[in-house]
């Protein structure tokens, strides 16, 4: 116990040097940018298991991005994800955080500096939500009234009053209220890291989606880097700065939305991403990935669709309205593209190597 | 049913019953650290659980009278023997509702206190034995109902307590002082067992289910 703790100590002199995985918690403001991760050769084998679930990954994260590991269930998007906060060891192969491998440092306070939200929000159920929204606070010794200060702000921020929800119990809440209150619980020590495993995956569709929008407006405030594990496709387009697509250990294709949309890897790709649907890509692509920049055209204002809406949406309100083109928003509302028939009909048109196999 | 003994020996009464409440706390309080690390043990240690159940409930079969009558050569008369006898009863009941407490206790919770940065000990002290604690206090309540019935053996290796008044009014030919030995055992275990299921109300656990029954 008490090497661990001195070991600890070092480690932290270390970051201090290095400069920052960890926010020294002296400041109220959160961090501008998140951790630059560097996967290399990552390698997970269970024992017993004839093939390793994770298999010599490589990937480089920037700070403050946005990543989605996506793929199907068992293709070791979820290890490679534990094992970033050491819920599992690697069995070979390193993970740097700001140039720091998580190996050398003590796993516990490693975890209080790495938000992590889990699928079934993992709340504790003896305690009220001010409680669990405190835990990592409290682990890091946050005087009471820090401590509830900060908890309110989270309860606002992620759309829970505190006045309302801070003395309820878990089973008082709702899926929906329940995941708020577990990312709520993940930022409360303001992480430059989140990890999010399938946090949305047993929410209803409407209670998902608005999720996702809070989660990219709180992303877009705090801009910590995310790892967001997730096997449904819809989801990983919405979130994603860059999608990490696995598949039995292994990294098929590391690329914005946009990219592979245009240029899947493979057919595996393909398929996943529905690339020989076109109704199924509509539905998938954001108008964002088709729009047409404003070129000074002054644009119609009176018919609109917001830049992360799919382009089947897109599609209804052309043929709806009978107009030529729709103006694309930001989430401010104000105009930053245009979007036809053409442009649609481009973007959707199943792009070439998804014959390749 | 002559209860004029019950009435006329109050005072012998509520003393031999305060004797026999404080053997049966004083068993119950050495069995529950006992309980607690051999539990421990069984859920830490996969390999070790069958084995720990087996062994504690291979111990509850044996005759309590013929368990105590062995002890006897080499404990003695008294209370030894007696409090031996108690805490190896009671471990059944602890540990049994120990280990189930505690691995039924949600994974993906405990998962989620690691995933927080909470050191093992943390993880026991501030989730795992909370969320364990109301099968964990039934365990404790069943087992002080068991030993306060055991302790009447106590009156027969002149340990004290109500096994006393029992014992010696078979000898006498004595019902009424029977009948009141009988009495006062009911009346301590129904307190008892009543106090204890106002602790398990109190655990945090039942306090979260009662808010969200509303």
């Amino acid at each position: 116990m008490m090497a661990a703790r001195v070991t600890a100590g070092a480690a932290f002199i270390l970051i201090a040097g290095t400069g920052s995985i960890i926010a020294t918690g002296k400041h109220m403001t959160p961090p501008t940018a998140g951790s630059a991760i560097s996967i290399r050769g990552l390698t997970k084998r269970y024992p017993g298991a004839t093939k390793p679930a994770v298999d010599a990954v490589d990937l480089e994260i920037s700070p403050g991005e946005f990543i989605v590991l996506l793929g199907p269930s068992g293709c070791g998007k979820t290890t490679l994800l534990k094992m970033i906060n050491r819920i599992y060891e690697p069995t070979s192969g390193s993970i740097t955080i700001d140039g720091v491998n998580v190996q050398s440092l003590n796993a516990p306070d490693l975890r209080r500096h790495i938000g992590y939200v889990i699928q079934q929000s993992g709340l504790f159920p003896h305690m009220k939500v001010a409680a669990n929204v405190g835990v990592v606070p409290n682990l890091l010794k946050w005087d009471a009234q820090r401590t509830r200060q900060r908890v309110e702000e989270l309860l606002d921020l992620v759309g829970l009053p505190a006045e309302n929800y801070a003395n309820r119990y878990p089973a008082q809440l709702s899926g929906g209220e329940q995941q708020r209150v577990g990312l709520a619980r993940a930022l409360a020590a303001e992480p430059p890291t989140m990890l999010m495993d399938e946090p949305f995956g047993a929410l209803d569709a409407i209670t998902r989606t608005r999720l996702q929008d809070e989660l990219i407006r709180i992303h877009g405030q705090i801009s910590q880097t995310v790892l967001f594990v997730t096997h449904d496709i819809e989801e990983a387009v919405r979130l994603a700065d860059r999608i990490v697509i696995m598949r039995d250990g292994r990294i098929v294709q590391v690329d914005t939305p946009l990219a592979i949309f245009s240029a899947p890897a493979d057919r595996f790709v393909s398929d996943l991403i529905g690339a020989n649907d076109i109704l199924r890509r509509l539905s998938l692509m954001p108008a964002s990935i088709a729009m047409e920049p404003l070129n000074g055209l002054p644009p119609e204002a009176d018919m609109t669709i917001a830049s992360e809406a799919f382009l089947r949406e897109a599609l209804a309100k052309l043929v709806e309205s009978g107009r030529p083109y729709l103006t694309v928003t930001d989430d401010r509302g104000e105009a930053i593209g245009t979007l036809s028939m053409m442009s649609i009909q481009r973007a959707a048109a199943p792009p070439e190597s998804s014959d390749v196999t | 049913m002559d209860l004029s003994y019950f009435f006329d020996h109050l005072d012998d009464i509520w003393s031999l019953s305060l004797e026999h409440l404080r053997i049966s706390l004083s068993a119950l309080l050495i069995a529950m650290p006992i309980a607690l690390v051999v539990s421990i043990v069984g859920v830490w240690w996969r390999p070790s659980r069958q084995l720990v159940l087996w062994i504690v409930g291979a111990l509850y079969t044996v005759p309590s009278l013929a368990m105590l009558a062995f002890l006897i050569p080499s404990q003695g008369l008294g209370l030894r023997p007696t409090l031996i006898l108690l805490v190896m009863y009671a471990q059944v009941f602890l540990v049994r509702n120990t280990i189930t407490a505690l691995t039924e206790v949600d994974a993906s919770t405990l998962e989620a206190a690691r995933g927080l940065g909470m050191t093992p000990f943390q993880v026991l002290r501030r989730v795992w034995l909370p969320l364990a604690m109301p099968v964990m206090l039934a365990g404790v309540r069943i087992a002080m109902i068991t030993i306060i019935g055991l302790a009447i053996l106590g009156g027969w290796v002149n340990a004290g307590g109500l096994g006393e008044l029992l014992f010696s009014g078979i000898n006498t030919n004595n019902p009424p002082k029977v009948l009141a030995g009988l009495i006062a055992i009911v009346l301590l275990a129904l307190g008892t067992d009543l106090i204890l299921r106002l602790l398990e109300s109190l655990t945090p656990v039942s306090r979260a289910r009662r808010a969200a029954r509303g």
